[in-house]
């Protein structure tokens, strides 16, 4: 794979390029699903490709090809100078990149249990026995599982001399019961909704999430949120479960960091920030004790974010982005460090896969645990609607405004959790409802949640990003919106 | 090892292979399988080439081009079928994938419920492939890019947006003599002008980037992101509304996949029970069409069955749903080509929505309404309750209050909570049904719509 890098960087240098960074990556994914007791999907995808990105006439261009010959690769390279020659016709100043030193590293991520070297009809065994004991509860009508994993060597060289390997092993599944009564359709999701739990790791994680001893209890609890009052309107206390919080955290923390948007180049499809750069080490984004970090490193757990260098050559860090409430750090790229007095990148460049240009993306995007146990901050709490496992989700433009709604809720009455509530939500605006966090639990309930479906760029790139959350206490939020008026 | 290679006619990179490569490639997959007795064997070659231009701040600021080619293949042997996808077309690697593919269907249960792969169909032609664009160079995407840049410039506003195109074939054939092929060509240009803290938005889409006018486009979004200017704070509640196709499109995408069978079977479709029944406004009128003149996409479906026109919602009543294989077998339908490419555990689902049209202009909209709002966009919609179909998100990009029949100033962005199916009870006018391009939903043919009782449930600080 070296060679193909070398072949193409020498190519772009020869076209004019000042500067050239190449990835090749081998892609390789399994799915399984089943539903209803019979395999649904099943299938195995493997991909091999080149990208090449160059700085030429003072500015970027990009090309990708999956034909790895001496020639297909010369070809692309010459297709991105071509490119950003074309992209000068319409650029206002020269690309400028912050100074990164060549590396050279291999680096192998964490997996324990290669998940592709597991038997498809052990896998498939476990999808199907879970799923025939949900089916066993009455009243559930349709039941679904689902297993992926994916294993990507990226090869990275650049025209400073990096030549970096990685090997990263991905691993995520998830279980849903549906039931249909009525006129409502209740669901209930294990260990999260959309996909389940994924991280950085093998197969040991479908081993350790315990699908069989969760089965029945999620297939019970969708059949009780029929009978179940209706989530009052009000405005109170919210109690958010761990896999609830590390999406808001994904919303309203993680996305509104992102330099790239707050500089407005995302301004035509995923919006802008309200966090302009004005508010860096200004704004009280959170009560003071919020602490949040994006951190990439492998110390920080093993994360959908987690790599030891990004897709532009830089090594894997840790940004404090929240420090006791204040705002404090941006996610950055060599383009844009400079924009914000950074001497570096913040190594934050990610790349869906070979054919896609790497861009800023959250690593991951994690609030540090508090000190308070689950059961002392229910014990706290008088009055409180306790939230769990997503359901919807929704943020305006700019990251002010969101909405989310999740599967399941509980009131919490005098200290004690009572009776469950269905179709819960609430509302806020993104730093009014950070400064009204005043209970975080301790790191007995910290967990590294995986969002592996993150959408970004133009053309579209799906993104996974780590989010370590323990649940939450936020006072005096408007809870039960999006029911009302209906 | 070195790797055998299938012989191809010509060499890739500046522009799609000959379809006869492509139908090469499936020979010999078809033939390997043959030769080692399996029993049935499906494969898709998909081929495609994407350039991109994306621009903010009134420059480029990133520039790409794609050029791929997957292979996937499907066994099915003995009631048990996997699918297998790889880029790597070289024999070896295709041998091996088939093999893979066998393997894997192998190590599952028997599935009694799996039907034989289809034989040859025919199709109904479509010309979706325009030579012009497939050609379209960087030069000249970055051309129209400056000047709609340069536009924004002098109107002291700043310009963000995209302007791609492409070119993708596709041959599918399987060993009981089904063969089916597709080209097409496409391309997009969209435009966000930002003036100050305000902004507005348009996007032209088409298989012939000819047909839409990416100055014309700067234009309309230049011109109503300076009315855009100075919102004011309305109160949430319900209001009429006035939803350009955009965000028609937008919402009424939500219901792609309630009109699939096996979403009703599975009871998670908002259709459930409710097919048959009057259900939406008798002004409300759906089709599946492939073939409208205004619509992308192959003639054929995910195993090769040709596709239906399907009339879905005739006069507010659900009349008919779409069907794969084996959801057609499951109800005693006829499938009418709507079927994903299998294994699948979601059936099939109508991708070529067309939305019947009325007369009434969007001029004509404003100038009849005493007070509304005008939307120009939504945002991030997401389903708050599936049966209902209540969908939550955000005005974007120009919301305007109407007054008296004028536009009177623009409005801050609402968070919006609305059953789609209530929506489609109140339509009060509809324009003419156009192609429209948004970001939430497949880009398909609907009208503009005056609504009344729309319910915005809060608002937000710009």
């Amino acid at each position: 794979m070296w060679d193909y890098c070398e072949h193409s960087l020498e190519t772009a240098r020869f076209r004019g390029a000042r500067y050239a960074d190449v990835r090749v990556m081998h892609h390789r994914q399994r799915d399984l699903t089943s539903k209803g007791g019979r395999v649904g999907t099943l299938g195995q995808t493997e991909s091999l490709g080149l990208g090449i990105r160059v700085v030429a006439s003072g500015a970027w261009g990009f090309a990708s090809t999956d034909q790895l010959t001496p020639e297909g690769v010369s070809a692309c390279a010459a297709q991105a100078v071509a490119i950003a020659k074309a992209s000068a016709l319409a650029k206002k100043e020269d690309v400028q990149l912050a100074p990164e030193g060549a590396h050279i590293d291999s680096w192998l991520g964490p997996c324990i249990k290669d998940p592709f070297e597991i038997p498809i009809d052990t896998q498939l065994g476990l999808l199907l026995s879970v799923d025939g004991l949900m089916r066993k509860v009455k009243g559930i009508t349709l039941t679904e599982t689902d297993m992926q994993f994916r294993k990507i060597d990226t090869w990275f060289a650049s025209s400073a001399g990096s030549k970096i390997h990685q090997r990263r092993f991905l691993s995520g599944c998830g279980i849903v019961a549906t039931s249909f009564k009525g006129d409502a359709i209740q669901k209930r999701s294990y260990p999260n909704s959309f996909g389940g739990q994924h991280i950085l790791g093998g197969y040991e994680l479908i081993e350790a999430m315990d699908l069989p001893g969760n089965a029945q209890r999620i297939a019970e609890e969708c059949v009780a949120l029929h009978p179940a009052p209706q989530c009052p309107e009000t405005t109170g206390t919210l109690i958010l479960g761990g896999s609830q919080l590390g999406l808001q955290i994904h919303e309203s923390v993680g996305h509104p960091i992102e330099l790239d948007r707050v500089l407005g180049q995302e301004a035509n499809f995923a919006g802008t920030s309200f966090l302009t750069l004005d508010k860096l080490h200004k704004l009280r984004y959170a009560s003071p004790i919020v602490n949040v970090v994006a951190d990439a490193r492998a110390e920080h757990g093993p994360g959908l974010g987690t790599f030891a260098y990004d897709d532009e050559g830089v090594p894997a860090q840790c940004i404090e982005v929240i420090k006791d409430g204040e705002f404090h750090g941006y996610l950055s790229s060599r383009e844009t460090a400079h924009l914000i007095g950074l001497a570096r990148s913040g190594g934050t460049m990610r790349t869906e896969g070979w054919n896609r240009l790497p861009m800023i993306r959250m690593t991951n995007v994690s609030l540090l645990p508090g000190r308070w146990s689950l059961e002392d901050l229910i014990a706290d709490t008088e009055d409180a609607v306790l939230m769990d496992t997503n359901r919807s989700w929704s943020i305006d433009d700019r990251r002010y405004q969101f909405q989310f709604s999740t599967e399941i809720a509980w009131e919490i009455k005098g200290g004690k959790k009572s009776r469950m509530l269905k179709n819960p939500s609430y509302s806020g605006i993104t730093t009014e409802f950070w400064n009204s966090c005043d209970a975080i639990c301790n790191a007995d309930h910290w967990v590294l949640w995986g969002t592996p479906n993150c959408g970004k760029g133009q053309p579209m790139q799906v993104m996974g990003t780590g989010h370590g959350a323990s649940p939450a206490r936020f006072r005096n939020v408007k809870i039960g919106t999006a029911f009302s008026g209906q | 090892m070195k790797a055998r290679k299938i012989k191809l006619a010509s060499p890739p990179i500046a522009g799609l292979r000959p379809e006869r490569d492509l139908h090469a490639i499936a020979a010999s997959v078809l033939r390997i399988a043959k030769a080692r007795g399996i029993p049935e064997t499906e494969v898709h070659v998909d081929e495609s080439i994407d350039a991109l231009t994306r621009f903010a701040n009134n420059a480029i600021h990133q520039h790409v081009a794609e050029h791929g080619l997957t292979v996937s293949i499907r066994t099915a042997v003995d009631g048990r079928t996997a699918r297998v996808t790889t880029n790597r077309i070289d024999e070896d690697s295709l041998s091996a994938a088939l093999n893979h593919s066998v393997s894997l269907g192998s190590q599952q249960p028997k599935d009694p419920g799996l039907l034989p792969m289809p034989g040859r169909q025919r199709y109904r032609p479509v010309r979706r492939f325009h030579p012009r664009t497939a050609s379209l160079s960087p030069e000249e995407r970055a051309r129209a890019v400056k000047k709609a840049c340069e536009l924004a410039a002098r109107k002291g506003q700043v310009a963000a947006g995209i302007f791609s195109s492409g070119q993708s074939q596709s041959v599918l054939a399987n060993s009981r003599g089904l063969q089916a092929a597709y080209r097409q060509t496409h391309a997009t240009f969209s435009v966000t002008m930002q003036a100050g803290s305000a902004a507005s938005w348009a996007k032209g889409n088409a298989a012939d980037h000819r047909e839409f006018d990416p100055q014309a486009l700067a234009e309309t979004a230049s011109e109503k992101s300076s009315r855009a200017q100075n919102p004011v704070e309305l109160e949430p509640g319900r209001y009429t509304v006035i939803l350009e196709p955009a965000a028609v499109l937008d919402l009424v995408g939500f219901l792609f996949y309630d009109f699939a069978a096996t979403a009703v079977a599975d009871k998670r479709s908002c259709f459930s029970g409710r097919v048959g029944k009057p259900l939406l406004g008798k002004n409300v009128t759906i089709t599946d069409d492939v073939h409208h003149p205004e619509q992308l996409g192959p003639p054929f479906d995910g195993e090769g069955m040709p596709r239906q026109r399907v009339l879905l919602v005739d006069q507010g009543t659900v009349k008919n749903l779409v069907y794969s294989r084996r959801s057609a077998q499951q109800a005693k339908k006829k499938p009418t080509g709507h079927g994903f490419t299998l294994p699948n555990e979601y059936g099939e689902a109508p991708v070529n929505l067309v939305v019947a049209g009325g007369k009434t202009s969007l001029e004509e909209m404003i100038a009849t309404t005493e007070r509304g709002l005008l939307v120009t966009r939504l945002w991030y919609i997401r389903e708050v309750d599936p049966y209902e179909k209540i969908m939550t998100g955000m005005t974007r990009d120009g919301l305007f209050l109407v007054e008296s029949g004028k536009i009177r100033h623009a409005a801050r962005n609402f968070r919006f909570n609305q059953s789609v199916l209530e929506m489609l009870r109140n339509v009060e006018r509809l324009g003419p049904a156009e192609r429209a391009a948004g970001e939430e939903a497949s880009e398909m043919v609907v009208p503009p719509m005056r609504i009344r009782d729309f319910h915005f449930s809060e608002v937000t600080k710009f």
